[in-house]
């Protein structure tokens, strides 16, 4: 056997115990080997997820100084900081794969990391931060719940720990919106009104039709993925129409019915023409929020270089003792 | 002045410094440096706003009037609110928030520390609860100050210049008046004189080490106290009470 013919029945043996390891459902921790494509699925997953829990603190964040009492502003607050703490966890998992922090944000930067669409939209009313509790935490969890058991083991323990935070993040949106529906006629109009703007968008966030799905594949053969996109969305879309009604807001979809036969809610038609605008950049708050980013990285630079000069310098001097 | 009315100005004094100071860091949320000083600076400002919650509501029971804390922050006006000049001073930079904070911090370790042996049980149990956090914004700010102070040479400039911009606003934090005066009489409110020593003390030890001179202070500016302030915190107002000002029938 020459070297290159053994390289590769080394490389053909570490993936057969790979896929044997997921076959049994093992996890895969960051010392195991693991296929280059797998490693690069989860650093762009991961660095994705963890994206969006950052640059979702923006929309909220708006809201911060002008919520109205001191235990919503209590609430919304600590609700930021947990998703900025997810956001850390997430960048740590990451980090197990071998990509630093600074690396990852670069991506985000140069545009070739994304961040969940759903954030270019704009919270423009305090109602916005009653739906985006209630619908895109709501739409998040779903998400996330099914990734508890990702295959990757960092990332599925890191999504136990955050499940916990985000269905009271969702409990929390919910109850913004069912106390503005007891409120006043103005209050009502205000919910319902970031109801319709809420809906679609949140929807979208479960991405393509599984038929129109380009990353499926690998990532379901990996049991990173673990349920479709469609099967997702319709999981969020059931458990959320009976809340709106609870409440009296209505889900701005015309073709929204129970279909007995299948034991779930049909609806009508998403409108991927807008998912694709705003994804490729052209949705309301796409600059914003990048600009915003890269601002506060850079405004923060000297910062960070007077805690590494400092760290340097106790470093030399611990030395010299 | 009955004994009731000098607490109602205590209690809100202190209430009003929490509440301002908590929205101010609040503002860093997601303009921060790094992640781990987003969460470290809301970190602070919900433990503010929670203090301030506390403070607020006894003022009410105290004032006698049916308010609640919402009522206070939400429904007074600029000449009502008795918050101290730094508390509502925008935030800069980096190294003039920090500085702010330490200013503050450093002082309400001190003050919070003499506020638990009070006369009053609930400015007592407010004190304890109180002294738990602010040990870590104190230690967290007097971190940051040693790093900026020795950091880069830029790091040094900007947290001497903030510095020297903040310090005719510390003054103010050891005012005391005829309230005061009356509380102390009866063992509810904290003696002065001392917790400013201390706070000279440790601020200029901090200062020191961190390679930052001490500002000589010719003039100290006054007014929050007695509801005059900045221009800024007609702004802080307007954007914090938009809400309940504009629809003032709603619940929340
Ligand atoms: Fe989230
Ligand atoms: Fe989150
Ligand atoms: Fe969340």
């Amino acid at each position: 056997m020459d070297v290159l013919e053994k390289t590769d029945s080394i490389q053909a043996e570490m993936l057969r115990h790979f896929e044997e390891k997921i076959e049994r459902g093992d996890a895969i921790e960051p010392r195991d080997k693991m296929p280059d494509a797998y490693r690069k699925h989860l650093i762009r997953q991961m660095s994705q997820h963890a994206h969006s829990e950052v640059i979702g603190m923006q929309p909220e964040g708006n809201w911060i100084t002008r919520a109205p009492s001191l235990r919503a502003k209590q609430i919304l607050l600590a609700k930021i900081q947990d998703e900025g703490g997810h956001g850390l966890y997430l960048y740590s998992a990451a980090e197990t794969l071998g990509v630093s922090r600074e690396e990852l944000i670069s991506q985000l930067h140069s545009g070739k990391a994304k961040y969940s669409n759903i954030f270019n939209y704009p919270a423009l009313t305090w109602a916005d931060i009653g739906a985006i509790g209630w619908l895109v935490d709501g739409a998040a969890i779903v998400n996330q719940v099914s990734l508890q058991r990702t295959s990757y083991g960092p990332y599925s323990r890191a999504m136990v720990r955050i499940c916990k935070e985000e269905s009271f993040h969702q409990r929390q949106g919910y109850e913004i919106m069912a106390k503005m529906m007891q409120g006043t006629k103005d209050q009502q109009e205000m919910a319902q009104d970031a109801m319709n703007r809420w809906w679609w968008p949140s929807l979208m966030m479960f991405g393509p039709h599984d038929s129109e799905s380009p990353h499926t594949g690998d990532a379901v053969k990996w049991k990173i993925k673990r349920h479709s996109n469609d099967e997702l969305r319709q999981k969020f879309i059931d458990k959320t129409v009976q809340q709106a009604e609870v409440i009296g807001l209505t889900i701005p979809d015309a073709d929204l019915k129970w279909n007995e036969a299948k034991g779930h809610y049909d609806h009508g038609p998403i409108d991927w023409n807008e998912f694709y605008r705003v994804i490729s950049g052209n949705g309301p708050c796409n600059r914003q929020r990048m600009e915003h980013h890269k601002r506060v990285h850079a405004e923060g630079a000297w910062v960070r270089e007077a805690a590494e000069a400092y760290r340097l310098r106790k470093e030399k001097e611990l030395l010299h003792l | 002045m009955t004994t009731e009315q000098a607490l109602y100005k205590y209690c809100l004094r202190l209430g009003d410094n929490a509440l301002i100071q908590s929205y101010r860091l609040s503002e860093w949320c997601s303009n921060a440096p790094l992640l781990e000083e987003d969460l470290a600076l809301t970190n602070f400002a919900l433990d503010m706003i929670g203090r301030a919650q506390l403070l607020l509501s006894y003022a009410g029971v105290v004032e006698g009037m049916g308010k609640t804390d919402d009522d206070l922050a939400y429904r007074r006006g600029e000449r009502q609110f008795t918050n101290t000049l730094i508390s509502e001073l925008p935030n800069g930079d980096f190294a003039f928030t920090i500085a702010r904070l330490f200013f503050t911090s450093v002082y309400e370790y001190y003050f919070f520390t003499e506020l638990q042996n009070s006369a009053d049980t609930t400015l007592k149990a407010v004190a304890a609860k109180t002294l738990k956090e602010v040990k870590y914004h104190k230690a967290h700010a007097t971190d940051w100050m040693l790093r900026l102070g020795g950091g880069t040479e830029e790091s040094n400039t900007r947290v001497q210049a903030a510095v020297n911009a903040l310090w005719m606003y510390t003054g103010e934090q050891f005012e005391t008046d005829k309230a005061d005066a009356m509380l102390q009489d009866i063992n509810i409110a904290v003696d002065m004189p001392p917790v400013k020593d201390k706070w000279n003390v440790y601020v200029q030890e901090v200062l020191l080490d961190a390679g930052i001179s001490v500002p000589v202070a010719d003039y100290m500016q006054t007014g929050g106290r007695n509801g005059v302030h900045t221009e800024y915190l007609g702004h802080i107002l307007s954007e914090m009470q938009y809400l309940q000002r504009a629809y003032p029938d709603a619940t929340w």
